[in-house]
């Protein structure tokens, strides 16, 4: 979801402000230190100086950072460090972090619970991270004064020393981490002004890259637990559907097969080992009640959302569009159900004892996934304690933790550690979907070629109903509209209306969720606008966007840098797409050529502002991912439905990117002091409407639809 | 029982002899940097060396490697020791996720043993039946460039 246009509906939905920097503090005792490689937080041993939630000194000069967001890809941990290390004058190479446990000291202000999502981690950490760190260095600026008897205003700090240049006397955080924690904490302490980082915007090497090129970092599917066994769960293979009876004899006749048993997602089986679990999957025999989705259909759906657009209600609506006149061009776009796919597939591990719970789980939900093992054991919050590991991705799948629900119920069965781990086959058949949709839109230029009205209309099933259910209110889905009404477009009537199409299809959030789609239809539109008005596709969007400079600049400075409007190879052509995501701007040329019914990317240039950079090459990397990410999902992906049933089942028919078909992408980052905004999705909505619109040039035929490979079938 | 050499060490496996070398390697040797994917060879997550050559460890049964060698991410340098790609892939900072990147690693390893300068056009052919859906491919292909090039001049 948005991190910016509904941040006021958000904070309405949870009631819970203001988390923010928690002094309190309840760490496990003992002694042993944070594990990059896993993220365990290790324990706070005597000495050490753990003056708020973030930010732990031991004796040894090592600085923990705990981290709230979950680890999947895009550099957060690195990030977090950064900004608290560089608040607190530490050298990064003392620094290491550990994943914060589901407590209520890391809430997030925006989500009100353990979320990461929505581009919004930086934004919303910056500033109670760059306090603690703040925080911790006055402190031992305090105690260093304090044990020389100096005025603490005469002491400097940097790269982890405390430093009295009168009298040449120095003290290593290590050295103070005790004194420092019989300092009171002070409140109000002042943060460092842009100019004087040191680390922010600097190029800083991530944190994890280290075990992630040895195999020793430890996703969830990578837990052991002592005892531990293994399961995988048959699901009915219509949504909503429940088991009727089953049969588990042969299932039960395969060597380390230890038990057949239904749950409330459907037949667990539980094995000595992963492979046995698979096999004893495949041979349990499972009679189903469909239920009432037996019959849906891709096809049918769509026609449906066609349908729809008539009964669609007024979400905006800007001036009067009835009250201009001139040429109006309408066009219909359609795009289809996708599958998040993340690399590593669902899984989660869970030990369930009578005296409390425990979670190991690559999950974007701690505080859910909380929930969940609390529901189904009905213990409280306190016994219920949530590990979060590193993520083989998220993309938003994780958002949803259902696999956490498998875990607890199958070793509150048992009375054992479980890990369960989801065949990909289920991973692409049980996913909680990108909704497929109906864009309609029509706009109206006057005379001179200025758009004067535009008229865009979502049918989309709703994700928030089910995820966020106070945000969806009077038929409207806000979330479902993001990437088509806070356009940075600025057109005197404007009308913008919604109609959950309730397909019986579970949907979800996918990587820049909504607006992956609606910037498609928005941008493709804005083309056959420029095209319709005689117009140059980047001086015809410049002219609307006199009142968004940032959006312009962006925009600027990617046709510029990509050299858009010269001469190309032929069979090649350029298209430009803007975008707007988590608070921040983005704007992308694609160079492409046609190949059948494929379509070739040769490269990529996005201009990205996201306000003030924490790691630049981080944002490069985000980017370059994000792009390929919406790559995939244009080129050829789709999810399709026949009888209630998935047709796609694996890599082989549900299609994704790979190393030959991706693009270089050449990523211009704005030097900006506005506040930090999201990079983990920019990248992922241009891509399609920019290949879209490179592909007119090319063979004249607009393309309303995706992917790709069926428009141009 | 099946008897074979996992990183140079001798092991006798207690095991099915159809069960895949992913889940041998995984589950009952412990060494858990290879990666369940996909299941039927069409990610590459899986990928290890048998006998030096890269194979996808999930459809290859651990009878397959009765009396051979398995090297899996773990044991591709000595311990306390960098592969020349694993010092690329840190330099070009490839990694997001990570997930993919062992089975990355390894189908790389096994190109450029075969291929010490392979073109841009062979790196795309050995390096697509690994997916990354981190999309880290342009920094997939300048590390292997990278470790080639610095191998070639070592
Ligand atoms: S897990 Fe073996 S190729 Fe995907
Ligand atoms: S780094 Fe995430 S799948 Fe490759």
């Amino acid at each position: 979801m948005s991190g910016t246009l509904n941040r006021t509906d958000f904070l309405a939905y949870t009631g819970r402000l203001g988390a923010g920097l928690c002094i309190a503090l309840s760490l496990p005792l003992g002694t042993k230190a944070a594990d990059l490689a896993t993220g365990a937080a290790g324990t706070t041993p005597a000495g050490e100086f753990a003056p708020n939630a973030w930010v732990r000194i031991a004796p040894d000069e090592t600085v923990t950072v705990m981290v709230s967001k979950s680890e999947m890809g895009q550099g957060i941990a690195t990030g977090f460090c950064t900004i608290l290390a560089d608040e607190l004058d530490a050298p990064i190479a003392n620094v290491r972090y550990a994943f914060a446990p589901a407590s209520p000291e890391y809430v997030d202000a925006f989500f009100g619970d353990m979320t990461t999502g929505g581009s919004t981690s930086t934004p919303d950490s910056w500033m109670p991270l760059r306090q603690a760190g703040a925080t911790a260095r006055a402190m031992l600026v305090a105690a260093a004064a304090k044990q020389w008897s100096v005025d603490p205003a005469t002491c400097t700090a940097a790269n982890g020393v405390v430093t009295h240049a009168a009298s040449s006397k120095t003290a290593t955080y290590g050295s103070l981490a005790s004194a420092a924690s019989q300092i009171a904490v002070p409140k109000d302490v002042p943060l460092k002004t842009p100019d004087r980082f040191t680390l922010i915007g600097k190029h800083v090497a991530r944190l994890d890259t280290p075990f992630k090129v040895n195999g020793k970092a430890k996703y969830g599917i990578d837990t052991v637990v002592p005892g531990m066994v293994h399961a995988s769960v048959v699901r009915s293979p219509v949504f909503g559907g429940s088991v009727s009876h089953f049969d588990a004899t042969k299932a039960k006749a395969i060597n380390g097969v230890i038990d057949v048993f239904a749950i409330s997602s459907g037949v667990a089986v539980v094995a000595k080992n992963t492979w046995a679990a698979r096999q004893a999957h495949d041979a349990v025999h499972v009679a189903w009640n469909d239920g009432p989705n037996a019959h849906v259909n891709s096809k049918v759906l769509l026609e449906q959302a066609h349908a729809l657009v008539a009964t669609a209600k007024v979400a905006k609506k800007v001036g009067d569009v009835t009250s201009v006149h001139g040429t109006t061009l309408k066009s219909t776009f359609e795009t289809p159900f996708l599958a998040h796919a993340p690399m590593e597939p669902m899984n989660a591990t869970a030990d369930v004892r009578a005296d409390g719970v425990e979670v190991w789980a690559p999950t974007q939900v701690q505080t859910r996934s909380q929930q969940i093992a609390m529901a189904i054991t009905g213990l409280p919050a306190n016994k219920v304690q949530v590990h979060t590991t590193y993520l083989g991705g998220g993309f938003g799948r994780r958002l949803d933790a259902d696999y956490v629900g498998d875990a607890v119920e199958i070793s509150k069965k048992i009375g054992k550690p479980v890990k369960v781990t989801w065949p990909r086959e289920q991973d692409i058949q049980h996913d909680f979907y990108r909704p497929m949709s109906v864009n309609a839109v029509t706009g109206t230029l006057d005379a001179s070629g200025n758009l004067v009205a535009l008229s865009h209309t979502v049918v989309a099933d709703s994700v928030a109903k089910r995820w966020a259910p106070p945000l969806f209110k009077d038929g409207i889905d806000p979330l479902a509209l993001d990437g088509a009404w806070n356009t940075p477009y600025d057109v005197a009537n404007m009308d913008y209306r919604y109609v959950d199409q309730n397909s019986g299809v579970p949907v979800g959030f996918m990587r820049a969720p909504a607006a992956n789609v609606n910037t498609f239809a928005t941008e493709v539109f804005m083309d056959e606008l420029a095209h319709a008005a005689h117009k140059d596709p980047v001086a015809f969007r410049l002219a609307l966007l006199s009142k968004a400079p940032r959006a312009a600049a962006v925009l600027q400075a990617a046709a510029k840098a990509a050299g858009y409007g010269k001469k190309m190879p032929a069979g090649q052509a350029q298209g430009i797409a803007l975008c707007l995501w988590g608070g921040s701007y983005g704007a992308l040329v694609a160079d492409v050529s046609l190949n059948g019914t494929d379509v070739v990317v040769h490269r990529t240039v996005m201009a990205v502002d996201c306000g003030t950079v924490i790691n630049p090459d981080i944002v490069r990397m985000q980017t370059q991912g994000a792009v390929n990410y919406g790559l995939a999902m244009a080129r050829s992906a789709k999810i399709t439905l026949a009888n209630g049933r998935v047709s796609q089942t694996n890599f082989y028919d549900y299609t994704v990117l790979r190393n030959a078909d991706a693009p270089p992408t050449h990523v211009i980052v704005m030097p900006s002091t506005e506040k930090p905004s999201g990079i983990g999705e920019l990248g992922t909505p241009p891509i399609a409407p920019a290949i879209a619109n490179a592909v007119f040039k090319l063979n004249g035929k607009r393309i309303r639809k995706l992917p790709f490979s069926d428009a141009l079938a | 029982m099946v008897a074979l050499y996992i990183n140079g060490v001798h092991h006798e496996l207690d095991v099915s002899p159809e069960m895949p070398i992913l889940w041998a390697v995984r589950d009952v040797v412990g060494l858990t940097g290879t990666k369940f994917g996909c299941g039927v060879a069409a990610c590459g997550a899986c990928t290890v060396h048998l006998d030096g050559k890269a194979i996808r460890s999930c459809v290859t049964p651990v009878s397959a490697a009765a009396g051979r060698h398995v090297t899996t991410i773990e044991g591709l340098a000595p311990e306390g020791k960098e592969h020349p790609l694993q010092a690329a892939w840190v330099e070009d900072q490839v990694p997001q996720c990570g997930y993919c990147q062992s089975g990355q690693i390894m189908s790389a390893a096994a190109l450029i043993k075969k291929t010490p300068n392979p073109s841009d056009k062979e790196i795309e052919a050995a390096m697509s039946g690994n997916i990354c859906r981190c999309g880290c491919y342009e920094r997939i292909n300048s590390a292997i460039r990278r470790a080639a090039h610095e191998t070639a001049n070592a």
